[in-house]
């Protein structure tokens, strides 16, 4: 079993589905977020009854994980045990030491040296090879840590960029990133310090038992009596730190959503004083926050306490109990000293699991949700058997397609031809359908009816290298990643030349401005491209499509941040761009729609009007309506 | 005291004044730790003397006598145990929340330029990750300090009243130890140091991947950003194998020394107990306390590589914190009053902060009350940056802006930009109701203002929202279209009906007949306040009063529409053609 039974498994906390009749969230005397307004409850976040499912879910992750590092794990896991075996032995040869090295002393003055000799070698050769082994044991299981946290940052990273857009619109980017950074942590603190600990202390409690009773039965079942209070006092401290780690990482996870939003936005927050009102926001989470955190740690501070002093009440009854024992010769002085060495160092374990089950509980809850992500199956999956296309011809075709969204039909039944090379440009009001179309044809969406085709091959049958290569979206965001201008154009084709790319920005006459940047093309964007202005980001976009060379472009609403010489320089790039392509244009600017060579007019998911733009403004049709409208504008 | 200093410049130490509120907590939790350390170390002694006492003698009431005091002694310990780590768990966590809060404060204190500057992850990884290890530190690291040093000095008291020999011995064996941890905690900085940065930059990796999803989508370059990604991971992956690596040379050495230290004592204290320099019971004492250096020891090492971690987190938190806000209130700042609306530019000039190429030249300019003033420009002449000066997102660095005569820096902050209403290119809403999103600039305003400002900048869509007004919006709310962002932010800006007022194309995402809408609404509206309009088509250069236009950050004309077209070719040149191109098409079809 592997990624299959993952993928598998149930997921009965996927109700993402926004629906008006949801719970909402109005937590009564909540003043400050009562005022921020009504919100939808998120569904994703995991709720209790579900621990049980959801852990199993993890656990097949989590094996999934460690499989590859069974014979790493094998081995630390001897090599740990050697390390205490070699540890506990030292108690034990001190017994000998005082029970066998002594006597001879004592008695004669100037006994034989031997015995004890011997158990100081013992010692020193126990010290020796615990050292050594345990020193392997950290190197070998902390690079397995390391190698998993590695694999999981990989996966994670992987099946994000997987997911449709449809699944980052409704898990929205704040939760993509707390998946990757705070969840991540989570269990990278787990591995990087807890688990080493952890196995440390529950081996080295079971080698004191074994060693205990060995040592002598009757003094051994007076310490291991007190396992039943311990086991009740640990399912108390279990049951009540799960939630309590639940509530610190929903509190931990908004402080970092409003953290990033509003320092995101920190234009906006200046220009209109949000400050105040921000920090009262960032104040009360922070807060929910801490209280979450103080509330988990009190747990701590009465469970561990609460151990220690079970292990030290064990301490006065052994110090009675043996001490009696003693003088009943049943015993030696050297068993008791020996017990009361391994008493204290059997319950100082305890202790330490408790501190290293809060890393725990957040290292399980983190990988609950993780474990949730990766199970999430893309809505637009990449076909087993893809129909190759290496050279696409470009013409698309809309087959009896309907589309509905969150219940609502957005496309009601689309019948669409585009030959190679034709430029259709698609207009209407807002939430006609436009931008469904140019999401259909790129496969950010599947039709919920219909297909959509592409030189006759359905795109679902196409692989995700052949599809991206054959189309390309321009959006109106213009985002460009940290790096230099160059970069960020070469994106578009990352295997082109600098003169390629100082071509792509010629062509589309985006070269005057990035030459006269500071650095000209190895000018460093910053990140969000802080410098660029709107225009100047979308001529970097446009460049990139250029040098992407796809054979459809589709536009959606690419040029409407575009100033007036900007948008006449990419017409003209366009124009002769366009002529040796299919083109999708979606835009309410008239402008990009006059180089079209036919206009869809979309009305409520159907298309009313369909024609050359000239023939389409000499008729009394929406479009020649619109049409004088924005002439009329320019007057 | 050059040690002394040494302290007091490190970063840790500084954040000591959030921890005074606490005086009590700390007195208390370190009286517990004084009071806890004496029962712990007594243990042994306790058995020292049963073994050398009621043992020997066969007294039976004397054992119970002291294994009751064991008992009670483990009573009195869980108290206080109990008692110290609550107060530990309240004095961190309060200590990390009002750093966090006081480094939000100073991040959006700071200016527009340091946010173009630092990456956002770079400042995420600060306000959570750093500020958590320093609580960590806080919590355990310190209080376990001053605990194991106490303890540690006890213990050697302890072994100087049982062998003076054997203690010394012990202590010799201990002086490596601690002078080994001091290298180690210098060394281990480092690489902490090292993957803290190499954190935020593949934070910054995983940001970009979440926001820049739909242009990796639209490319098919997952692959690609995943390579990239995976380049970084594998970064801190080889980092943490040498901070590992470098953790257990460490915790080797310290494991070995005290256990070889226990070797030693075993073999003299068997000999001296053979020669009646000890007792039996002081022969187990002293070993049960060899045992118990080993744990603190340990702990020593932690604390020590805790420490090193805290520091270097202090370290870059202060950074911010020292950053001085390039913008902000001057001495004697005035509260700006009754505002008339006349701006001037007084041979400004703007740079931007780590950049060669000037912006902004030596503009002077004048625009009277009520005028509107268009700024027309091919993309990158200055025009955004010239109107984010009006609201003191940056500082001219050369020459000055006044209103009203005054100069913008003489104003306090808050006073002047409450009188500028802004609406960005990008329209950026906050996860709040409509409603606070659109109150964001007038708090004060009215339901009836609301109403207008809404009905002026088409807006209407908001009503039918579920909650209407009352609905959520932005990242933790329900999504919204381009278009309706910025008909919301452009409302946003007029309500209130500031005297100043920048819109930077806020009508570039309205189709033709919204924009028409919008178009008419807002005339009265421009004629009331001194307007400055970002202009990228011809459509909108028609509402203003004048018009300016820049080239290459400098003034090049100003003049009314029809005045700029006839006589500046230039202007025509970023204007008109666009217009002529599209009349020859549609003359013909």
């Amino acid at each position: 079993m592997a990624r299959g039974d993952l993928v598998s498994a149930p997921e009965p906390d996927q109700v993402h589905e926004v629906d008006a009749d949801a719970p909402l969230d109005l937590t009564g005397d909540d003043q400050v977020d009562a005022w921020r307004g009504v919100k939808l409850h998120d569904a994703e976040e995991v709720s209790g009854g579900l621990a049980g499912l959801l852990r199993s879910r993890s656990r097949a992750l989590l094996s999934d994980l460690v499989r590859p590092h069974r014979k790493a794990v094998a081995a630390s896991a001897a090599l740990i045990a050697l390390s205490i075996l070699s540890q506990l032995s030292v108690p034990w040869l001190i017994q000998r030491g005082i029970d066998d090295g002594l006597p001879p002393l004592l008695d004669g003055g100037s006994g034989s040296l031997r015995p004890l000799l011997t158990v100081v070698a013992g010692i020193g050769l126990a010290t020796v090879v615990g050292a050594v082994s345990f020193n392997a044991f950290l190197i070998l299981l902390g690079r397995v840590g390391q190698d998993i946290v590695l694999e999981i940052r990989l996966r994670l990273f992987a099946h994000f960029q997987q997911l449709s857009t449809s699944f980052h619109e409704r898990y929205t980017s704040g939760r993509v990133i707390s998946r990757q950074t705070s969840d991540v942590e989570a269990i990278a603190d787990l591995l990087g310090h807890g688990l080493i600990n952890l196995l440390e202390s529950g081996l080295l409690m079971v080698g004191i038992g074994v060693a205990l009773l060995l040592l002598d039965l009757e003094l051994a079942l007076v310490v291991i009596a007190a396992f039943p209070v311990l086991v009740l006092m640990t399912r108390w401290f279990r049951s009540h730190a799960e939630r309590a780690y639940r509530e610190t990482r929903e509190a931990v996870a908004l402080v970092i959503v409003h953290f990033v939003e509003s320092l995101g936005g920190i234009q906006a927050v200046h220009a209109f004083r949000r400050e105040p009102r921000n920090s009262e926001i960032f104040e009360h989470l922070d807060r929910r926050y801490r209280d979450a955190n103080v509330w988990s740690q009190r747990l701590g501070a009465i469970y561990g306490p609460g151990v220690q002093g079970v292990g030290r009440l064990m301490t006065a009854i052994v110090l009675l109990y043996g001490s009696h024992l003693v003088l009943d010769g049943d015993v030696t002085i050297g068993v008791l000293a020996a017990f009361l060495l391994y008493v204290r160092r059997f319950f100082a374990p305890m202790e330490e699991l408790s501190q290293f089950y809060n890393l725990f509980q957040a290292a399980s809850a983190a990988l609950e949700k993780l474990a949730g992500v990766l199970d999430e199956a893309s809505t637009v999956p990449e076909p087993t058997s893809p129909v190759p296309l290496p050279h696409a011809s470009g013409g698309l075709r809309f087959e009896g397609v309907r589309f509905a969204y969150r219940d609502r039909t957005v496309l009601h039944h689309l019948d669409l031809d585009v030959a190679p090379g034709e430029t259709v440009a698609i207009v209407g009001a807002t939430g006609a359908g436009k931008t469904t179309v140019a999401r259909l044809a790129a496969r950010f969406w599947d039709p919920t009816e219909g297909r959509v085709l592409l030189d006759g091959v359905d795109l679902r049958d196409l692989s995700e290298t052949d599809l991206r290569r054959a189309v390309i979206t321009v959006t109106q965001e213009g985002f460009l990643f940290s790096g230099t201008v160059a970069d960020n154009i070469r994106f578009g084709r990352p295997s082109a030349t600098a003169e390629e790319v100082e071509r792509a920005a010629a062509a589309i006459g985006a070269d005057s401005f990035i030459r006269m940047l500071p650095d000209g093309y190895d000018t460093d964007v910053h990140q969000k491209g802080a410098r660029l202005s709107a225009g100047q980001r979308q001529l970097v976009s446009f460049a990139r499509a250029f040098l992407a060379d796809p054979a459809v472009l589709i536009l959606d609403e690419a040029t409407s941040s575009l100033d007036v010489p900007s948008e006449r320089l990419v017409q003209h790039a366009l124009r002769t761009l366009l002529r040796e392509r299919t083109a999708v244009i979606i835009a309410h600017r008239l402008t990009t729609v006059e180089i079209a060579d036919r206009v869809i007019v979309l009305d409520s998911g159907r298309v009313v009007e369909d024609g050359p733009p000239g023939d389409l403004i000499g008729g009394p049709g929406r479009y020649a309506a619109l049409h004088e409208a924005w002439v009329d504008s320019l007057a | 005291m050059a040690g002394f200093e040494a302290w007091n410049k490190r970063a840790l130490v500084r954040t000591a004044p959030y921890l005074r509120p606490y005086r009590r907590h700390l007195l208390a939790i370190v009286t517990s730790s004084i009071i806890s350390t004496s029962a712990y170390v007594s243990v042994p002694l306790i058995v020292k003397t049963v073994i050398d006492g009621p043992l020997r003698e066969g007294d039976r009431a004397g054992v119970l006598r002291w294994a009751l005091l064991v008992g009670a002694l483990a009573l009195l310990e869980l108290v206080l145990a109990f008692t110290r780590r609550t107060l530990l768990a309240i004095v961190a966590t309060s200590l990390e929340t009002a750093l966090r809060d006081d480094l939000y404060a100073q991040l959006q204190r700071l200016d527009v330029g340091f946010h173009d500057r630092w990456q956002s992850g770079q400042l995420l990884s600060r306000a959570m990750t750093d500020l958590a290890i320093i609580r960590r530190f806080v919590a355990f690291g310190a209080v376990f300090f001053v605990l194991i040093s106490v303890q540690i000095l006890v213990i050697f008291g302890v072994l100087l009243t049982l062998h003076v020999p054997l203690a010394l011995l012990t202590f010799v064996a201990a002086v490596p130890v601690v002078l080994l941890c001091r290298r180690f905690e210098r060394d281990y900085h480092q690489v902490v140091r090292r993957i803290q940065d190499q954190t935020g930059d593949l934070t910054t990796s995983i940001e970009e991947g979440a926001r820049g999803i739909r242009v990796l989508k639209a490319f098919g370059r997952w692959r690609e950003s995943h390579a990239a990604y995976a380049v970084r991971c594998q970064e801190i992956h080889d980092s943490q194998l040498e901070r590992i690596r470098l953790h257990t040379k460490f915790v080797w050495l310290l494991g070995t020394v005290p256990n070889l230290t226990l070797t030693a004592v075993l073999l003299a204290g068997v000999l001296a107990v053979g020669s009646g320099g000890l007792t039996l019971g002081g022969l187990v004492a002293f070993v049960s306390y060899v045992l118990l250096l080993v744990f603190p020891l340990e702990l020593l090492a932690w604390i020590m590589a805790l420490a090193g971690e805290a520091e270097s987190a202090a370290v870059r938190v202060y950074e911010v914190f020292d950053t001085e806000p390039a913008v902000a209130d001057g001495p004697g700042a005035v509260e700006l009053s009754s505002v008339r609306g006349e701006v001037r530019f007084e041979g400004v000039g703007f740079t931007y902060p780590a950049s060669e190429r000037t912006a902004l030249a030596g503009i002077d300019l004048t625009v009277h009350p009520g005028e509107t003033m268009a700024v027309v420009g091919a993309t990158g002449c200055g025009k955004t940056t010239l109107v984010t000066l009006l609201t003191r997102l940056h500082d001219p660095t050369v020459g000055r802006i006044t209103l009203d005569g005054h100069d913008l820096r003489d104003l306090t902050v808050s006073s002047l930009r409450s009188n500028v209403g802004f609406a960005f290119e990008e329209p950026t809403l906050f996860s709040a109701s409509v409603r606070e999103n659109l109150l964001m600039g007038a708090p004060d305003a009215d339901e009836d203002e609301v109403r207008q400002a809404i009905e002026v900048s088409q807006a209407g869509f908001a009503y039918d929202l579920p909650w209407g007004l009352d609905t959520r919006i932005g990242e933790q709310g329900l999504s919204l279209s381009g278009g309706q962002r910025q008909r919301l932010a452009l409302a946003r800006a007029i309500i209130g009906r500031p005297a100043i007022l920048v819109l930077d194309d806020p009508l570039s995402a309205l189709d033709v007949h919204t924009e028409a809408l919008v178009q008419e609404a807002l005339r009265p509206l421009l004629a009331s306040s001194t307007v400055f309009l970002v202009v990228h088509r011809p459509s909108t250069v028609a509402m203003a009063d004048r018009a300016l236009l820049l080239e290459e950050g400098r003034l090049v004309a100003v003049g009314s529409h029809h005045d700029l077209l006839a006589r500046e070719p230039r202007y025509r040149a970023v204007l008109s053609e666009a217009v002529e191109d599209i009349d020859e098409e549609v003359a013909v079809p």
